[in-house]
């Protein structure tokens, strides 16, 4: 990756936001244009595909992978990655699930003040699983100094273990009201998750913005040396980026366990993958330092956008795939090629 | 309920459901699995004699993929839905939200749970577990032990083959016991490290009876590498699992007719397309038959 000492310039001293950075508004621009031409596109193929009740449909199905995306963004800027956050999902959600599950009032019967309670402790105990599962991750990664590809892969199995063991590989279903509109009731002629996503993407650019923590995180991403000596905490830092993500992971369980009114232990899988695939489309290096939250939800979008479109204009799902795959891969190159000319 | 007994889907055909045009989605769990490929066929099929387009997405088996399928469904304003889902309960919200936008659902295979559909259309899978355990008494002599693997947990067809199968055990021939059971979620290679393990614990094993082929022929390779002589008995009759049993490395399976179910769903959504659905959820089963081979043995 081609990185201007000038870039790292001002990702780390952070005040000097106000300078011109072509390549990344380049970047960010391209990347906007190529989602307005694919709607374009897609709207000229399907007379379904343009109307505002698709627009929140997509925003809807796209909510829970940007979540993850938002935290794992972080994690990458800050040089790791986390494959874990597809089975910390299923782990987050069968327990919760399983909380939730004792809200359900008896057939007939309005809740109790206790059963009122449960939905409400199963969304905290799914955070705090979340946080802990992320520590978890940071710490051998921070300070055991562990590859985070080999951490979170050890991560990956053993979170989906841990949900298998917990459940006995059965789903845990029939959830509360409460629960169940989480994912699929609306605000504000919103749906919920929508509101979620919103509220976590702007915390998140926030954090990485306009705090000395985001900031850091920046440099340790563009040069861990160069942060340590300048008196950055990298390890502490390390760790709280893997336990946002895991924050992240439990939001996304929260949305998915309510959306598919269920606790189910095969959940997940691979939305690590589907999750960095947002974040390196949107613009994000995976070599750390460089990127943001806002180009994530761009490319959880031009992913969400060409899911919809090829299932609105009936593509057999097996060129769904090789589609797909062809999209992040040009994205890439487009990226790559930015960067050169940067 | 009322339930409606159909054991061959030719009946239905002979009788020339009325020609309906428009637009039917399928919402299929997967078709990384023959099984659902040859669903999705027959679907296709009598979507093109009948005149109606039919739109197949497939959910890979992930339970949030189904639910934005189904969505996207209801925006292209499909007529009528057929869905076959990764989990009876997982879809729910997704069927519901369909339901809602004025769309009747048609389930195929597995059902949904809780939601009043128009209609279930579903081999009689207790019967099928039936057929198998009374095979196996048969072969091995109303004595002995058997292994059961078992599909995804919580799924309908789960349910009712290990009803059926052990409903059959009990019945026919009390003295042969059941001593492991394990789920292999329809899987192949699920099913052979799962067998492989059994192996290992069980010294004595005269019969197995997977849920699904899949997992079967999984189990095969794993008493085929292990040398023992244990009677194998799956259920679907997929391609690979007859030619098996041809080959009598494998004792029978269990004929779900795929195709038929698919062509089933489509059939039935044309009629409701053309006479609006029924005012209850109804259950259409489809009819099974064991798959063996006389020249074995």
């Amino acid at each position: 990756m081609s990185q201007g000492p000038s870039e790292k310039h001002s990702a780390s001293a952070g005040g000097t936001q106000s300078h011109l950075d072509w390549g990344n508004l380049l970047a960010k621009f391209g990347l906007v244009l190529a989602l307005l031409a694919l709607i374009a596109v897609l709207s000229i193929l399907s007379d379904r595909f343009f109307s505002l009740n698709n627009f929140i449909n997509i925003l809807r199905q796209i909510s829970i992978n940007a979540i993850i995306a938002f935290g794992m963004t972080v994690v990458i800027i800050g040089r790791g990655i986390d494959l874990s956050v597809g089975s910390l999902v299923a782990l987050a959600g069968v327990v919760g699930a399983s909380i939730a599950v004792l809200g359900v009032p008896e057939r007939g019967l309005d809740p109790t003040f206790m059963q009122m309670a449960y939905p409400w402790l199963a969304i905290g105990a799914m955070l705090l699983i979340g946080i802990l599962l992320g520590l978890w991750n940071g710490v051998f990664v921070a300070y055991a100094g562990i590859a985070p590809f080999i951490v979170t892969l050890a991560g990956l199995t053993m979170f989906r273990g841990g949900a298998l063991a917990y459940t006995e590989g059965r789903p845990i279903s029939g959830m509360p009201e409460v629960m169940y509109q989480i994912g699929n009731g609306e605000i504000l002629w919103l749906p919920i998750p929508i509101w979620i996503m919103l509220v976590f993407l702007c915390g998140s650019y926030f954090l990485l913005r306009h705090t000395s923590l985001g900031r850091s995180i920046y440099a340790i991403g563009g040069n861990e040396e160069a942060a340590r000596l300048s008196g950055i905490p990298v390890r502490r830092v390390k760790l709280f980026t893997y336990a946002f993500c895991g924050f992240a992971a439990s939001l996304a369980a929260i949305i998915l366990t309510s959306r598919v009114n269920s606790g189910q232990p095969s959940a997940g899988v691979a939305f690590e993958l589907d999750a960095i695939a947002a974040v390196v489309v949107g613009g994000t290096s995976l070599f750390g330092g460089r990127g943001g939250v806002f180009g994530t939800l761009i490319g959880a979008l031009i992913i969400g956008v060409i899911n919809n479109g090829m299932n609105l204009l009936d593509v057999p799902s097996f060129y769904q795939q090789i589609v797909k795959g062809g999209v992040i891969l040009t994205a890439l190159l487009i990226e790559r090629l930015v960067a050169k000319r940067h | 309920m009322r339930r409606v007994m159909l054991t061959a889907a030719v009946g239905l055909f002979a009788a020339g459901p009325a020609m309906a045009e428009g637009t039917v989605g399928l919402s299929v769990s997967t078709l990384n699995n023959p099984f659902f490929v040859t669903l999705s066929e027959g679907a296709q099929q009598t979507a093109d004699a009948l005149g109606i387009e039919l739109v197949v997405v497939d959910a890979q088996d992930s339970v949030s993929k189904q639910v934005s399928d189904i969505e996207d469904l209801v925006t292209r304003e499909v007529d009528v839905l057929i869905v076959n889902p990764t989990d009876s309960d997982a879809v729910v919200p997704a069927v519901r939200g369909a339901i809602d936008a004025g769309i009747p659902v048609v389930a195929v295979d597995r059902g949904v749970n809780n939601v009043d559909l128009a209609y279930f259309v579903v081999s009689d899978n207790i019967a099928g577990g039936v057929l198998a355990g009374t095979y196996i008494c048969e072969q091995i002599g109303f004595e002995g032990n058997v292994v059961e693997l078992e599909g995804i947990p919580g799924v309908s067809a789960t349910r009712d083959r290990g009803a059926g199968f052990n409903q059959a055990i009990e019945e026919t021939c009390p003295d042969v016991e059941v001593v492991a059971r394990q789920t292999a979620n329809f899987n192949r290679a699920e099913g052979l490290s799962v067998m492989e393990n059994i192996l290992v614990a069980q010294p004595e094993i005269d019969a197995l009876f997977a849920h699904n082929d899949e997992m079967a022929l999984g189990a095969l390779q794993a008493v085929a590498s292990s040398g023992r002589d244990i009677l194998v008995v799956g259920f679907d009759a997929t391609d690979d699992a007859v030619g098996a049993v041809e080959e009598c490395t494998m004792g029978a399976t269990v004929a779900q007719q795929p195709d038929q179910l698919g062509a089933q769903a489509v059939e039935i959504a044309s009629e409701v397309i053309a006479d609006g659905p029924p005012g209850q959820q109804v259950d259409v089963f489809v009819g099974l038959r064991l798959v063996t081979s006389d020249a074995c043995e």
